[in-house]
């Protein structure tokens, strides 16, 4: 108990032992916590921020991120005009993947086409393209894409590849038919394919449980860095400190509730992710809020941590905002982290959200246990102590 | 009516405030370099070596030419021959592949029967645009094999095969390569701006509410028109900077071309940090609280700049509702500027649309924060 016996020494309570002690210590932080909790929503606004920002997060989050190509703005610029370009237009706008924009008939409407970005894609058929086909030589079809957007472009041009797949294999077969009268029995290889996990491979699936590890992020973060700050902005923090609390007990009463009102984010969140977006939870709630709760003692300690290096709001806020950033961009919620350098992978390696964005995802989706999961479980727990033990001491240090 | 010494001292206090606090240049000069190294760096979308699993029932000459088709190629990267299905199971759960190709034990024996055979293809869904994209480099690779099938079974029976019909020619403009560091990297401005005019901006006026030193300058001859502008006038100064510094990054350090007129840009680049800088004033005047400033400026600058800008996911292939929102949003115009002058090349003409929004929104955010400022005083 050095860490009571110090935290008892600074703040000169000298006679507090045993099991007495130990309930005063609680009703202490009882108390600290209560004042907290009435700080933070006597403030309409603050309410706000708790309870709203989340959901805008949530919704624009998966929204804007999670895109499915399905509806990939195409124009046609058919100088042929035959059967053979019609039907394969067709096959393309049949496919549900490219969405008809227009028919540019000169090069500088086709021009203009992609330049404004009105269209993606646009599929030039040359004169003579239908006689050729017919004729039995290959032809070209012209696919343009707009590479400005290389990610959406490059599925394109693969849905784009497929439908000539097929139509090819559709005409040779009926070639070799009229040819030959039998086709040769040269055997065929099909392909039956299954997406595990998620079977209309939805990309909500794979961003929502995402969004909601960079929403306990935030929000622990934030809150617990300003609010400590903000006491000592309007000086408030050296009557605590000559009130009979210690340091400790200051430090739990600060961080236990925004650590709750996290806890609260997490079901709020979970609820609008199973309800409304219907993406399933097939693991353990359970060790998905143990998960939550190691992860919050790095977030919760890097707020503290903050809060002992910087003197204003703004600091803190933009402190935060420094520390936020990096761990969002290299934790793999949007970029995978195979495709970084190999330096960078190693620097991910101490980022405690990449370890939670495993564990959220998987247990969500593939409901996989503390089986396989207990590497992620052990880098979170040792990066949360380590993290809240140093910044406790420092802040312990600073205000002491 | 604007007297400009007031002006310039009252510019130059704000511009010592962030001079002196290292987390503010942090912010203004470190942060924006940093997202400019790791997207052109560290950050790629590509999708290439997905970890493949080959359970090969068969186990002839035949299947195992059929597995080396997908090992060989740069799209997939072989982590393990695996015996059963139980293997797949625990190699998705622990993320080691996503793909998994099942090869049926009648492999060879049924195709040199000239039967149809089927391979089945399991894919983890979990992550699912790097899952389509996986599946569709699967599926060419096995056309391609049963294309040689059909070709080599012509070329026995001494006939010849028909030619294929059509051959696709996919060209793309602006980016022959395709490169996601193209498409990236000239958005990281739009973003970069709205950290300034989001974050720095909004906090340093609602904490001159908050210390009570507001009172003090308004009681000064300071008009509310120099106020609001003088306390802009540093962070235009540093995003401007910024906005320099991410032009030559981009062009010298990650070989983004610039084929439009880089003057035009530039002036664009100021109308767009206006905008920012009064949205951000605005919230900041509106609110009178650095928490909430924070957070509604974050909300409202650089979220939208993130995610409903077209920076990285496409607006085309959002929800309508959501495409709706980003028109609300100044990032999204000036990303398709962005994207237009230096990929495309587009000059005034092409783009007047999205300058003249953009202007009307600088002017709209300003005057609006210049109005609630003496608004909140009577």
């Amino acid at each position: 108990m050095s860490d009571a016996s110090t935290a008892r020494n600074t703040s000169g309570q000298a006679s507090e032992s045993g099991v007495n002690g130990f309930f005063r210590r609680a009703e202490r932080i009882r108390r600290l916590v209560i004042k907290e909790f009435i700080q933070i929503f006597r403030d309409n606004r603050m309410k706000g921020v708790i309870l709203v920002l989340p959901f805008i997060q949530l919704f624009v989050f998966s929204y804007a991120m999670a895109t499915d190509v399905r509806h990939v703005p195409t124009a046609v610029c058919d100088r042929d005009g035959t059967l053979q370009s019609r039907e394969l237009t067709a096959r393309f706008f049949g496919s549900g993947v490219f969405a008809d924009v227009g028919a540019p008939r000169t090069d500088s409407e086709l021009r203009e086409i992609l330049d404004l970005g009105k269209a993606l894609v646009v599929l030039r058929f040359e004169p003579g393209f239908g006689a050729g086909i017919a004729a039995g030589r290959t032809m070209p079809l012209q696919i343009l894409a707009d590479g400005t957007d290389s990610n959406t472009a490059g599925i394109a041009l693969q849905y784009a590849n497929r439908i000539i797949r097929a139509f090819n294999d559709d005409l040779r077969r009926e070639r070799l038919r009229r040819t030959a009268g039998t086709l040769p029995r040269a055997g065929d290889v099909a392909v039956e394919s299954r997406s595990w996990y998620n079977p209309n491979r939805e990309a909500v699936f794979y961003f929502v449980p995402g969004v909601v590890a960079l929403i306990v992020s935030l929000v622990s973060l934030m809150l617990t860095g300003m609010a400590i700050v903000r006491e000592k902005e309007i000086g408030t923090i050296e009557q605590i400190m000559v009130s009979p609390i210690t340091p400790f007990e200051f430090i739990i009463g600060k961080t236990l509730p925004f650590a709750l009102i996290c806890i609260g984010e997490i079901v709020l969140v979970m609820s609008v992710a199973v309800f409304w977006f219907g993406i399933p939870v097939r693991g353990s709630i359970v060790l998905l809020f143990v998960a939550a709760g190691l992860y919050m003692l790095t977030t919760l300690g890097i707020g503290l941590l903050i809060s002992t290096l910087c003197e204003t709001q703004q600091q803190a806020m933009m402190s935060t905002f420094l520390f936020f950033t990096p761990a969002m961009l290299l934790s793999g919620f949007a970029f995978p982290i195979a495709n970084m350098p190999d330096v960078i992978q190693a620097l991910t390696l101490i980022n405690p959200m990449r370890y939670f964005l495993v564990i959220i995802r998987s247990i969500f989706l593939k409901g996989t246990g503390i089986a396989v999961l207990w590497p992620q479980f052990t880098a979170l727990a040792l990066i949360g102590f380590t993290t809240f033990f140093l910044s406790s001491r420092r802040f312990r240090k600073t205000i002491s | 009516m604007i007297d400009l010494m007031r002006l310039r001292a009252v510019a130059r206090k704000e511009f010592l405030h962030v001079i002196r606090d290292p987390r503010s240049l942090g912010l203004a000069i470190a942060l924006p370099m940093f997202l400019m190294l790791t997207f052109g760096y560290a950050l790629s979308l590509d999708v290439d070596r997905v970890g493949l699993l080959v359970l090969d029932r068969c186990d002839t000459p035949l299947s195992r030419d059929f597995a080396a088709r997908f090992t060989g190629s740069r799209y997939f990267k072989l982590v393990s021959n695996i015996f059963s299905y139980i293997d797949i199971d625990r190699a998705f759960e622990q993320r080691e592949a996503m793909l998994a190709l099942s090869i049926p034990p009648d492999f060879e024996r049924d195709l040199g029967a000239g039967r149809k055979v089927t391979v089945q293809i399991l894919v983890d869904g979990s992550d699912a645009n790097t899952a389509t994209i996986a599946l569709g480099y699967a599926e060419s690779v096995i056309a391609g094999f049963s294309g040689d099938i059909l070709l080599e079974r012509l070329r026995r029976q001494g006939r010849r095969p028909p030619e294929m019909p059509v051959e696709i020619r996919p060209r793309a403009w602006y980016n022959p390569d395709m490169e996601s560091r193209l498409f990236i990297i000239p958005g990281v401005m739009a973003v970069v701006l709205m950290i300034i005019a989001g974050l720095l901006t909004p906090l340093s006026v609602a904490r001159e509410w908050e210390t009570g030193t507001m009172e003090q300058l308004i009681s000064t001859p300071v008009t509310r028109t120099e106020l609001v502008l003088g306390k802009l006038a540093p962070y235009f100064t540093i995003g401007m900077l910024d906005v320099v510094l991410t032009l030559f990054a981009s062009r010298y350090l990650f070989g983004v071309p610039m084929r439009g007129n880089p003057a035009l840009l530039l002036s664009i680049a100021a109308v767009y940090l206006t905008a920012g800088l009064g949205l951000g004033i605005m919230l900041s005047i509106a609110t009178r609280n650095q928490l909430l400033a924070s957070q509604a400026a974050m909300v409202a600058t650089f979220l939208p700049a993130m995610l409903l800008s077209g920076f990285i996911s496409a607006i085309s292939q959002m929800p309508d509702p959501v495409q709706a929102i980003t028109r609300a949003f100044p990032a999204r115009y000036f990303v398709t500027i962005l994207k237009g002058i230096q990929l495309k090349g587009l000059g005034i003409q092409a783009l007047h649309a999205e300058i003249i929004i953009l202007l009307l929104f600088a002017g709209f955010f300003i005057s609006l924060s210049i109005i609630l400022f003496r608004k909140n005083l009577e």
